[in-house]
C-alpha cells in the first residue's frame, strides 16, 4: 500500500509501542513518531523527529516526509507527567490545534487517526447504561481532561467539515489497561488499598493495550471513517476488579474519597481527577456496535478477560516463582 | 442471685406433716430415692429442689441436722439460707430446638432439598468473594439476583403479603414486553414483589426501569443494577425491550410511591408517555398490571418536606408507626395482596412512525392507565379486607 504515518506522542509508553507495532507492519512503509522528549526504549524501525506539535516546525515535518496518515496520540489525562495542569492543557488543546493546522495545509494527507476517550461521555447518575456514538455527555465537562478532550474533539470536527477529502478516524476508547500500561485507572489499581466510593459499585470497561494498537493498526490500513467506541466486550463491576486483584479495598463517602485522591495527588502516587472519582462512583458503559458493524474491528480481549491479563501482570514475580519452585520441589 | 435466701416449702426435711415425729414413716421412707449423703454445704444448696420425700432419707436427714437446721436454729428465723449456686446456669434453649429451628428456616428459604442449595450457595459464594462472576451491560448479576435476593423476597412475598396472582398467563413466555404496573406504598416494595411474582410465574428475571434518584443514593443505586434495573430514559428502555427483556415500569413515579393514604388506590399521572413511545419502537406488547395490597404497608399520613428538601429525596414519609417507633416503624404492615397482569396490548400493529404520533401515544397512554385503574377498581371490590 505504501503508506508514510506520523505519530504523535511516541515518548510515552502506548505511542512507543503503537509506532513500533505499526514500523513492523508490511502495510505500512514508514512510521515518522513525532514528540517534545525522546522516546525511552525500542523504537523499532520507526525514525523518530524532536519536533514539539505546540509549534509550526510540525508542518514542515509533515510536507518534508510526505505524510499521508497522521495517528494523534499526543492527548494526555494526567497532569503529572505533564508537568502541572497549564502544560497539559496546552499540549492537549493547543498542541491538537497546531497539528491540525498542519495536517489543514498539507495536500497530500489522506487519513486521520485521533485516539479520544470514553471520558468525552462524562459519568453521572443520569446516564444511559450504554452510550453510543451519537450521545452527548448529560453534564458539559467544566475542567481537566475531560474538557480538553471534548474540545480536541471539537477542532478534529472543524477539521472534518474544512478537509472533507481527508478520512477522519475517532476512536473514543475506553480505558486501556495492560500489563506496561501506566494510566491514572491503571495506578490506581496499583494501590495497595484500594479506596472506593462507598455505596457505589460502578460498571467499568477496559480496552487491553494490544486492542489499542489492534484497533489504531485497523484504523491506518481499512478505508472506514467516522467516530467509534472502542472497548472490550462486556463491563465488570469495581468490586470484581478488586476481588481478582485480591486486593482489601476501603470504602469512604463520596468526598473523602475525593480528599484521598488530592492527596495521593500531591504526593506524585496518583493522579486521581474528578472525572474518574465520577467515573468510580457512576460508571460507564459504552455500545460497541458501530465498532463491529462499521469499523469492522473484533478485540481479542473482552473487559474481563484485559483485567485478567492485567491483574497477571500485577503479582509480584518472586511468589510466582516460589510458587514453581514450590511445585517443583513436590514434584 | 447466689445468695438469695430461699424459703423452701414444705417441713424442711422432717417427716411428713402431722406425724409428729422426728422419723420418717416406713412409706416415706420407701418413697426417698438412693440413700446418698451430701456435704453440708450442698445439702442446703439443694434444698428447694428436694422434695420432702427427697430428704426424708435418713441420712439426708442426719446430714441435714448436723449442718443446716441446727446452725440455723440459733437464727430468729429458725431458717438457714439457702444458695442457689447450682442453679445459676440455666440451661436455656436447647441446642437441639436451635437446630430444627434453622432447619425449619433453610427449608422455608430452599425447599426440602435444602442441604443441596446451601452448599451449592456457598460455594458460589466462595467463587464470587474472587470475583469469579459475571454481570450483563447493564450491571445486571442474574446469579446473585437468583440466590440472594430473591430467596430472600420470596418468603415475604409468600408468608408476609400472601400475594395473590391473577392472570399470569398474560405474561409473554419469551421476547421483549413491558409491564406497566401503579406504583404505591411510599418504598417501592411493590416493585421488588413484582420481581418474585414474574420470576415465579414464568421464570424470567424482570427488570425494572428507576427514577435517577435510585442511581445517585449510594447502597441503592449499587443493588437497583445487580439486580437488573437501570434508569428510566428512552435509550435504556429501548436497548433492553429490543434485547428481549421483560422491562417493569412504574410510570406514576415518585408521585405515585408518595402520595397520601388518603388518595389510595387513585392513579396519578402518568408520565409523558414515554415507555408506550418505548414500547412501540421496539413493537413490543404492554402487559397492565394492577397491584392492590402495596398501598397499606406504610399508610403515609404525613411528610417532612424540609427535612426531605435537605437531604435530596422527593418526600420523607411519616406513617403510624414511622418515626415514632423508629426501625420497627419500618417493618411493613401484612397486607394481603392481589395481583393482576391484564390482557397485552398489542403494539406491533400500529403503522411506522407511530411513536413520533403523540396524540397516539397519548391515546395508548390513556388506554393503559385505564385498563390498570378499572382493574384496581374491581380488585378492591373483590378483597373482603385490607389484612385477610
Amino acid at each position: 500500500m505504501g503508506r508514510v504515518v506520523l505519530v504523535t506522542g511516541v515518548s510515552r509508553d502506548l505511542g512507543r509501542r503503537f509506532a513500533r507495532e505499526a514500523a513492523a507492519d508490511p502495510a505500512i512503509d514508514r512510521v515518522i513518531g513525532v514528540d517534545v522528549v525522546p522516546p525511552h526504549g525500542d523504537i523499532g524501525e520507526m525514525s523518530f523527529v524532536r519536533a514539539d506539535i505546540r509549534n509550526p516546525v510540525i508542518a514542515k515535518v509533515i510536507a518534508k516526509e510526505d505524510v499521508d496518515t497522521v495517528v494523534h496520540m499526543s492527548v494526555i489525562a494526567t497532569p503529572g507527567s505533564a508537568g502541572g495542569r497549564g502544560t497539559m492543557k496546552e499540549l492537549n488543546v493547543i498542541g491538537t490545534m497546531q497539528l491540525l493546522a498542519a495536517c489543514q495545509r498539507a495536500p497530500g494527507l489522506e487519513h486521520l487517526v485521533v485516539k479520544s476517550t470514553g471520558t468525552v461521555y462524562g459519568a453521572s447518575s443520569r446516564d444511559p447504561a450504554m452510550f453510543t456514538e451519537d450521545m452527548h455527555p448529560k453534564k458539559l465537562p467544566r475542567s481537566g481532561y475531560a474538557k480538553d478532550v471534548y474540545e480536541i474533539e471539537g477542532y478534529v470536527r472543524g477539521f472534518a467539515r474544512r478537509r472533507p477529502d481527508v478520512r477522519v478516524t475517532m476512536l473514543r476508547c475506553a480505558n486501556v489497561i495492560g500489563p506496561h500500561v501506566s494510566s491514572p485507572m491503571t495506578s490506581y489499581f496499583k494501590l495497595p488499598v484500594i479506596p472506593r466510593v462507598l455505596g457505589f459499585d460502578p460498571r467499568l470497561q477496559f480496552l487491553h493495550q494490544d486492542d489499542l494498537f489492534g484497533v489504531l493498526k485497523h484504523s491506518v490500513t481499512h478505508e472506514q471513517q467516522g467516530t467509534f467506541n472502542v472497548a472490550g466486550d462486556g463491563v465488570m463491576l469495581l468490586s470484581q476488579a478488586v476481588r481478582m486483584l485480591g486486593k482489601p479495598s476501603l470504602p469512604l463517602p463520596s468526598p473523602a474519597v475525593g480528599g484521598l485522591g488530592q492527596a495521593l495527588r500531591s504526593t506524585r502516587m496518583l493522579d486521581f481527577s474528578p472525572e474518574q472519582l465520577a467515573v468510580l462512583t457512576f460508571g460507564r458503559g459504552m455500545d460497541t456496535t458501530r465498532m463491529r458493524s462499521e469499523l469492522g474491528f473484533e478485540p481479542t480481549y473482552t473487559t474481563l478477560e484485559a483485567f485478567t491479563d492485567f491483574a497477571h501482570g500485577l503479582r509480584p514475580p518472586e511468589t510466582e516463582d516460589a510458587d514453581e519452585a514450590e511445585v517443583a520441589a513436590r514434584g | 442471685m447466689a445468695d438469695a435466701e430461699i424459703i423452701p416449702i414444705g417441713t424442711r426435711g422432717r417427716p411428713g406433716r402431722g406425724s409428729g415425729s422426728m422419723r420418717p414413716s416406713s412409706a416415706a421412707r420407701d418413697l426417698a430415692s438412693a440413700p446418698r449423703r451430701t456435704p453440708s454445704g450442698k445439702g442446703d444448696a439443694r434444698a428447694p429442689e428436694a422434695r420432702p420425700t427427697d430428704e426424708v432419707a435418713p441420712e439426708a436427714v442426719t446430714g441435714a441436722e448436723d449442718a443446716g437446721p441446727e446452725e440455723s436454729g440459733a437464727e430468729e428465723s429458725g431458717r438457714g439460707p439457702v444458695t442457689t449456686e447450682d442453679r445459676a446456669p440455666l440451661p436455656g434453649i436447647p441446642v437441639g430446638d436451635w437446630w430444627a429451628a434453622i432447619q425449619s428456616a433453610a427449608k422455608e428459604l430452599w425447599g426440602h432439598d435444602w442441604e443441596g442449595a446451601l452448599a451449592a450457595l456457598l460455594a458460589s459464594w466462595r467463587r464470587r468473594l474472587e470475583g469469579d462472576f459475571t454481570v450483563d451491560d447493564y450491571g445486571f448479576d442474574a446469579e446473585f439476583t437468583q440466590q440472594f435476593v430473591l430467596a430472600v423476597l420470596r418468603p415475604i412475598a409468600d408468608k408476609w403479603f400472601r400475594i395473590e396472582v391473577r392472570g399470569a398467563d398474560n405474561i409473554p413466555e419469551d421476547g421483549g414486553a413491558l409491564i406497566v404496573s401503579n406504583h404505591s406504598g411510599t418504598v417501592p416494595v411493590d416493585a421488588m414483589m413484582t420481581g418474585v411474582v414474574v420470576h415465579d410465574q414464568t421464570g424470567r428475571f424482570l427488570r425494572p426501569l428507576g427514577a435517577d434518584l435510585v442511581f445517585r443514593l449510594p447502597i441503592v443505586s449499587s443493588m437497583a443494577r445487580r439486580t437488573g434495573a437501570t434508569l428510566a430514559c428512552n435509550e435504556d428502555a429501548e436497548r433492553m425491550l429490543s434485547g428481549g427483556e421483560l422491562v417493569g415500569v412504574w410510570p406514576e413515579g415518585f408521585k405515585g410511591i408518595g402520595k397520601p393514604y388518603s388518595e389510595r388506590y387513585r392513579l396519578q399521572r402518568f408520565g409523558r408517555g414515554g415507555f408506550v413511545s418505548a414500547a412501540m419502537r421496539t413493537g413490543v406488547p404492554i402487559v397492565p398490571l394492577s397491584v392492590v395490597g402495596a398501598e397499606e404497608i406504610y399508610p403515609m399520613i404525613g411528610n417532612l418536606p424540609v427535612l426531605a428538601r435537605i437531604l435530596g429525596v422527593p418526600y420523607i414519609p411519616v406513617t403510624p408507626t414511622f418515626p415514632l417507633l423508629g426501625p420497627l416503624g419500618l417493618v411493613p404492615l401484612p397486607s394481603k395482596w392481589l395481583m393482576e397482569f391484564g390482557e397485552p396490548i398489542r403494539t406491533d400493529e400500529l403503522e411506522d412512525g407511530a411513536a413520533d404520533d403523540p396524540m397516539l401515544v397519548f391515546d395508548v397512554t390513556d388506554q393503559v392507565r385505564e385498563t390498570i385503574q378499572q382493574s384496581l377498581f374491581s380488585l378492591l371490590r373483590e378483597r373482603r379486607t385490607v389484612f385477610g
